[in-house]
């Protein structure tokens, strides 16, 4: 599949935005917040920097990427869909009975889903898996995991940032995506997860801290975190949830909404 | 009764099983929590340590990462004591490999009370009960050494998610070495017509202490080792309900949710008959030898003898 450039990634980016919020507003639920968050994020992974093929998502050498925070999985749905793993016209049917694009990612489900998510801080985990198991087999891939700061209050992930650079997994990049709200408030006032780079730097991963939303500090950030050595390497994204939708942007109530017909139009409106 | 000859314990069995498969298997990757004396892991560990991981006393991330590897094609063990790896990591068994039906093989030890002195904390006496909870997994508890060296090998050669309650104890000898037992099979050992004894792991030689004694009173009992709870063996089950017409179910186990009530539920579904069950009632237990535990918690021979004695006088 073609790669895009960092230009080009931004174009992309309104397309995933349109997508995201016509999904959720045809489910009528959903999380668009955490979704528009990780916008540039997850669209220069799947359209620049992870090796992948959408007809063959069993590759033993693919890269891979886990949504931890599953509950932000229609934006991985949207780059999917964009990449060809299943048709456009299926994002439609997020969140419907039978559909294969279940509310938060199931495994074997969707081909090209890593890991069933959604029950959160389980991610890492399964991603220290698969980079061990790259490690074992002697595979050059890399493996993606993007975690929420609400989401890292799970005791869970610190047990597996313990065990990543313990087991120096220099092929596992983490990407804490740093909205600053988790569902019920803004997270320095639910439980501080701050300061977030000190705190991996101290559980020994590479850490680096950039603006999430600026297509040249993702695109850098990633390629470091692929270029770097003997210990695992994490990039604190700093967004802004709800990040192209005015209405939406730092608002903890559009955590977990779908935007109705007329939110949706206006939403769309702003996106462009 | 009490007489039968002690073997080694089910953890043994395991250390052995995994030391066969360290040295004829290259894809069996192995994983425990800072308890891989006790559960025997560390055998393979000394034989395979590339393949070998310590996760440290992190059971959550141990199961997750398990589950990741075993996505990439490995045949995975996790281990820890059964109390720990289903009730610290039971979210992460459901997540991780429940429910995408990873190659995962929960081989846990010290399994119910048996364990001893060190107490309540590290007794499971719910484990089968949330196992059972996993749709799709397999759930074991084989009585003795070889039946369990057997059974693991078993779930080792074949895909899917496999639970195993190992004990710590030396467990009493039911089956000669070259006795073959199959996983989901139920073993019929002795094949009496008044009332089935039904029970696995160490309640499994209680029964056949209580059936023996139980002769001697001209009654002849049927006893089976159930050392499958899932896929539970119907057949055998129904055959033995519909032609002894009376059932005991004994187990290490809260009475609630575990063997007995799937055996339970299968006698209900081919042919109902008078049940009585014998294991823990709405209890934790406490330190102690494991035969005072025993005595203390009702799971001996003789309480299996009682609840034989009772479920005849129902059966009329």
């Amino acid at each position: 599949m073609p790669v895009l450039s960092a230009a080009e990634c931004v174009a992309k980016c309104k397309v995933v935005r349109r997508h995201i919020i016509e999904m959720l507003a045809a489910a009528g639920s959903g999380h668009p917040g955490g979704s528009l968050s990780a916008t540039e994020i997850v669209t220069a992974l799947y359209f620049h920097h992870l090796r992948h093929d959408p007809h063959h998502p069993d590759d033993p050498d693919r890269d891979r990427f886990i949504l931890s925070k599953g509950h932000a999985v229609p934006v991985q749905y949207a780059c999917m869909a964009e990449c060809g793993y299943f048709p456009i016209s299926e994002l439609a049917t997020l969140r419907c009975i039978d559909s294969r694009l279940q509310g938060h990612p199931v495994k074997g489900t969707l081909p090209g889903i890593e890991a069933s998510t959604g029950s959160l801080g389980q991610g890492l985990s399964i991603a220290n898996g698969h980079a061990l198991a790259g490690r074992i087999d002697g595979r050059a891939y890399n493996v993606f995991v993007r975690l929420g700061d609400g989401e890292i209050d799970e005791g869970q992930v610190w047990e597996a940032a313990l065990f990543a650079a313990h087991h120096s997994l220099d092929n596992l990049i983490a990407i804490v995506d740093a909205n600053r709200i988790q569902l019920d408030g803004f997270t320095a006032d639910i439980l501080n997860t701050e300061p977030l780079p000190e705190k991996w730097r101290a559980f020994g991963w590479e850490t680096v801290e950039i603006d999430g939303h600026d297509m040249d500090a993702v695109f850098a950030a990633l390629e470091q975190g692929k270029a770097h050595r003997e210990s695992p390497f994490c990039i604190v994204a700093r967004t802004v949830k709800g990040k192209g939708v005015s209405f939406m942007e730092n608002e903890p109530e559009w955590h977990g909404v779908a935007p109705n017909a007329d939110e949706k139009a206006r939403a769309l409106a702003e996106i462009g | 009764m009490g007489e039968r000859k002690l073997g080694r314990a089910t953890r043994d069995a395991y250390g052995d099983a995994l030391v066969e498969l360290a040295n004829t298997r290259d894809d069996v990757v192995v994983f425990d929590a800072d308890l891989a004396k006790s559960t025997r892991t560390g055998k393979f560990g000394a034989l395979r340590p590339e393949r070998f991981f310590d996760a440290g006393i992190c059971e959550a991330n141990m199961v997750g990462t398990a589950a990741g590897v075993a996505a990439c094609g490995k045949t995975v063990f996790v281990s820890t004591f059964s109390a720990f790896l289903m009730c610290k990591a039971f979210d992460q068994l459901r997540m991780a490999v429940a429910y995408p039906r990873e190659n995962v093989k929960m081989v846990t030890t010290h399994g119910g009370i048996t364990l001893g002195q060190d107490g309540a904390s590290q007794m499971s006496v719910e484990d089968f009960a949330l196992a059972l909870g996993l749709p799709g997994v397999t759930v074991i508890h084989p009585a003795d050494d070889p039946s369990a060296k057997q059974l693991i090998l078993q779930a080792a050669a074949t895909d899917g998610p496999v639970y195993f309650r190992l004990g710590r104890e030396k467990a009493p000898l039911v089956y000669e070495a070259d006795h073959e037992v199959r996983i989901g099979r139920a073993e019929v050992l002795s094949d009496g017509r008044d009332v089935t004894l039904v029970a696995n792991g160490m309640l499994l030689a209680a029964s056949l202490d209580a059936a023996e004694q139980l002769a001697g009173e001209g009654v002849e009992a049927r006893v089976i080792d159930v050392h499958t709870l899932r896929p539970i063996d119907r057949e055998t089950l129904g055959a033995a309900a519909t032609e002894t017409g009376a059932m005991v179910v004994a187990e290490e186990h809260l009475t609630v949710a575990g063997l007995g009530s799937v055996v339970a539920q299968t006698v209900a579904e081919t042919c109902p008959v008078p049940m009585e069950f014998v294991g823990l009632h709405e209890t934790y237990a406490e330190s102690g030898q494991p035969a005072e535990l025993l005595r203390k918690y009702g799971l001996t021979a003789d309480d299996v003898l009682a609840a034989a004695r009772r479920v005849l006088a129902r059966k009329g």
